[in-house]
């Protein structure tokens, strides 16, 4: 439909989506690139302007350069191992063993619960020779840990908890594309004699390289954007060892009120963000066809 | 080929189900992995607190963790306050993401793509991320600690647009035209075609809304700092504190009796569960 009434009306309908997202999302992004060049207004002492001082600043961080490297372990460590357990269950789910819907739910189970009310359960096995790990390792001759208190051991606390809570999520997607794919393939293979492990990574796996590809971006960018595990487990201690970008950036906000700062790190967020978008809709999607 | 297969076979059964009896042990096991936090949690909040590392079959049931974790803090209010929170995200997010993407899906218009394109940045870079100078406009609206300021970035949402707009698109033009030859404007074919041939879309998006925004802490607890409007979530968070010295058995009744809606809904509607977020899912 064209002409100047449908213009209109298409304007109309688009008004309150378009001026609630520029709202929250783009007019927040470019305010925050602006006051990343501006001191933090205290009191009646306004703002000044500071150049690239905050990120001059940023680079001589050790707390910031921690937050970093630590949200690239997270995510290097955590991404991987989700979308291969994730598949694993899809597979699982997929297959005709027996009891698969009770499987399923158990997978998915984590997904529904609030990362809040699974955290602080996980607050409790965490805990020092009381804890339900500690109980269980202690037969095998394992000394009582310190787990979230201990810089080596806090960051990968985190990152089991997190695996725990989305494989679950991620195997609904491959579950979704699994069950697109014709059953006379794999019937067809198996006639030519071929094993299930050749079948899995000359079919299945390439079939499924849209569901990967769409489940690591999605992943890659959760492991930016949930803290809720921090803010319950570790509070980034000790020492910010386990400490995540969002998670510093929080607490730049709204514990230190150093809200130039603040804009200055979430540029830094935005701007990795920015870069797997571009990967996303630039590079990915002109090589792999979604439906 | 097809041959030495089929005769390969026999020679190779009793170590092949050997190798599938190990296969189907594992698969099991890691479902009952899976699912172990939340029975010890089931187990804990319903067992005094001297059975939280002691197991015993018999152990009495009690439900006095619950009466105390109730107790103890305004859960009552707080579920009032997720309740009422979700209500006005989800229905705010019906009304504009219905609006928003039936113009992309039916109408053509200047500069379409790019709006599209920006509408989407919404999926990468979610409210959350920019809660520095969202706190900012809230304080600037004078809204802090309402429900609208916890609910007013997630009102428009990429992620509805898109599934909407995806849904909408397959709704056959002849559909639209019949109702506009019969006098229906812009409006009243979206409610009389658009939207009811697009229900299971709805409930979808519904499903997996509601179990974000239920589950949704870190906005929420920026921009809330009051009983009355505080959600499950921040209450929680509140309530079991490190420093609150809160014994273990009732923090686990708190935190099941927070997530038992989503719980319940789930073991009742499993297969709808599932089926949602596998339709939200695709694209």
């Amino acid at each position: 439909m064209t002409g100047a009434k449908n213009q209109i009306t298409a304007w109309l309908l688009l008004l309150p989506a378009v001026v609630l997202l520029a709202a929250f999302t783009h007019v927040p992004a470019v305010m925050t690139f602006i006051n990343s060049f501006y001191s933090t207004p205290r009191g009646t002492r306004p703002a000044k302007f500071k150049g690239v001082d905050q990120y001059a600043n940023m680079l001589a961080d050790p707390v910031f350069l921690a937050a970093l490297k630590n949200n690239a372990i997270y995510a290097i460590g955590t991404v991987p191992a989700a979308i291969g357990l994730s598949l694993l269950m899809a597979l699982i789910v997929n297959s005709s063993i027996r009891g698969k819907s009770l499987l399923r739910m158990s997978f998915f189970l984590p997904t529904v619960l609030p990362m809040i009310a699974v955290a602080n359960i996980w607050l409790f096995f965490y805990t020092p020779g009381y804890g339900l790990i500690d109980r269980v390792l202690a037969p095998f001759g394992f000394a009582e840990t310190n787990w979230l208190g201990d810089p080596s051991t806090a960051l990968g606390s985190l990152m089991v908890l997190a695996v725990w809570k989305e494989a679950g999520f991620f195997m609904i997607f491959y579950l979704a594309a699994l069950q697109q794919i014709s059953p006379s393939l794999s019937e067809a293979a198996s006639l030519e004699g071929a094993s299930r492990w050749y079948f899995f990574r000359r079919v299945t796996f390439p079939l499924l390289m849209p569901t990967t590809l769409f489940v690591l971006i999605n992943a890659i960018i959760n492991s930016f954007r949930l803290i809720d595990h921090v803010i319950v487990l570790t509070r980034g201690g000790p020492d910010n060892a386990s400490t995540l970008l969002l998670y510093y950036i929080y607490q730049t906000g709204f514990r230190f009120w150093d809200t130039g700062y603040a804009a200055a790190l979430t540029m830094v967020l935005l701007a990795l963000l920015a870069a797997l978008a571009f990967i996303q809709f630039g590079v990915l999607d002109r090589k792999v066809h979604y439906k | 080929m097809t041959l030495t297969a089929l005769t390969d076979q026999p020679v190779h059964s009793r170590g092949q189900s050997f190798w599938r009896a190990v296969e189907l042990a594992g698969c099991y096991l890691l479902g009952a992995l899976w699912v172990l936090p939340l029975f010890y949690a089931v187990w804990m909040a319903f067992h005094a607190a001297e059975y939280e590392v002691r197991f015993d079959l018999f152990a009495p049931l009690t439900l006095g963790n619950f009466v105390d974790a109730w107790n103890a803090a305004p859960f009552a209010r707080y579920f009032l306050n997720t309740f009422v929170l979700i209500t006005v995200i989800l229905a705010s997010q019906f009304v504009i993401c219905t609006l928003a993407a039936y113009a992309f899906a039916r109408y053509e218009f200047r500069g379409k793509t790019i709006v599209f394109m920006l509408v989407l940045l919404q999926l990468m870079i979610m409210p959350e991320v920019l809660l520095v100078e969202n706190y900012r406009t809230m304080v600037k609206l004078g809204v802090i600690d309402t429900v609208l300021a916890m609910g007013l970035p997630y009102m428009a949402s990429a992620f509805g647009i898109f599934l909407l707009r995806q849904a909408f698109l397959t709704v056959p033009k002849e559909l639209d035209d019949a109702a506009r030859v019969e006098g229906a404007g812009p409006l009243g074919i979206l409610l009389k075609v658009y939207v009811p041939l697009s229900r299971p879309i709805y409930v979808a998006y519904g499903l997996v809304s509601v179990s974000y925004h239920w589950n949704n802490l870190l906005w929420p607890l920026v921009v809330t700092n009051s009983v009355s409007t505080r959600p499950l979530t921040v209450g929680l968070q509140v309530f079991a504190s490190p420093d609150q010295g809160v014994q273990w058995s009732i923090i686990s009744a708190a935190a099941l009796m927070t997530s038992a809606p989503l719980l319940i809904g789930f073991l009742l509607f499993q297969r709808q569960f599932v089926q949602s977020f596998m339709r939200a899912g695709i694209k």
